[in-house]
């Protein structure tokens, strides 16, 4: 499963300047450390954090892609840093919960 | 033998949420020499724990990072508050970090636990009122 193709399942593009990496796993958590403890590189991290930090940490842990929950949105300045970082971010309605059930069947 | 190349940062102790600058320039700098990424992961987010803590704590400090033949040293130095109890501060959970940086996203207490879990060794120098050095390594080989 790559970024991209979550586009497909009703995640919208917020900034995608690398649509071609792949996803081999799921972290959700809004704590920074956490993430960057528990989460592993390719993951999608699901969170509704959206301050810079979050681009940061997404940086330092080797994501595959940022996706904000419940319909968080991202400044224009931090959708430009994430670009700028090669960050993929994609955002959705749902919940964390169901975003997990969703990526859970398309990654099986 | 050749001379270990060294990367220092100045860590803005004002600037809450442009931290982060000085470990994502490391891993620009590692990601250039052609390190492992899973080695460039291990360093670049302890460093990342290390800079929010002396931000978060100590008002700043300096960052160290050199490249040695056989490993990664990281020498995060502050003349912050000190460590009163390391042993307590290495447990996964205990924060001091006030309300507003918890808003951010920090002060899990996972800060510590999070640079030991990344590295291979790691090494507390604190006195209160004076500072607190932190020497981490993360081997190449």
């Amino acid at each position: 499963m790559t970024v991209e193709g979550l586009l497909e399942h009703g995640f919208s593009p917020v900034a995608m300047p690398d649509g071609s990496r792949t996803i081999d796993g799921v972290y959700i958590g809004d704590l920074l450390s956490w993430v960057m403890g528990r989460a592993q590189m390719d993951n999608a991290w699901i969170t509704i954090m959206s301050n810079n930090n979050v681009i940061a940490v997404a940086s330092l842990a080797d994501t595959s892609c940022v996706i904000l929950a419940e319909g968080v949105e991202l400044s224009q300045d931090l959708k430009d840093l994430a670009m700028a970082k090669d960050i993929n971010v994609l955002s959705s309605p749902k919940s964390a919960y169901e975003i997990a059930v969703t990526l859970s069947g398309l990654l099986a | 033998m050749s001379d270990a190349l060294v990367f220092h940062f100045d860590v803005d102790g004002e600037n809450f949420t442009s931290a982060g600058q000085a470990s994502t320039a490391v891993k620009r700098n590692l990601r250039q020499l052609g390190l492992p990424p899973e080695i460039i992961r291990r360093v670049s987010i302890a460093m990342y724990e290390g800079e929010i803590n002396m931000v978060i704590h100590a008002n700043g400090g300096d960052a160290d990072v050199i490249v040695h033949e056989d490993c990664i040293e990281i020498i995060l130095a502050d003349k912050g508050p000190g460590i009163k109890d390391i042993s307590l501060a290495m447990q996964e959970g205990y924060s001091t970090a006030p309300d507003n940086i918890r808003s951010l996203g920090f002060g899990a207490g996972m800060g510590l636990p999070n640079m030991k879990r990344y590295t291979d060794s790691m090494n507390i120098e604190t006195e209160l009122g004076v500072g607190t050095t932190i020497t981490m390594k993360v081997n190449l080989t």
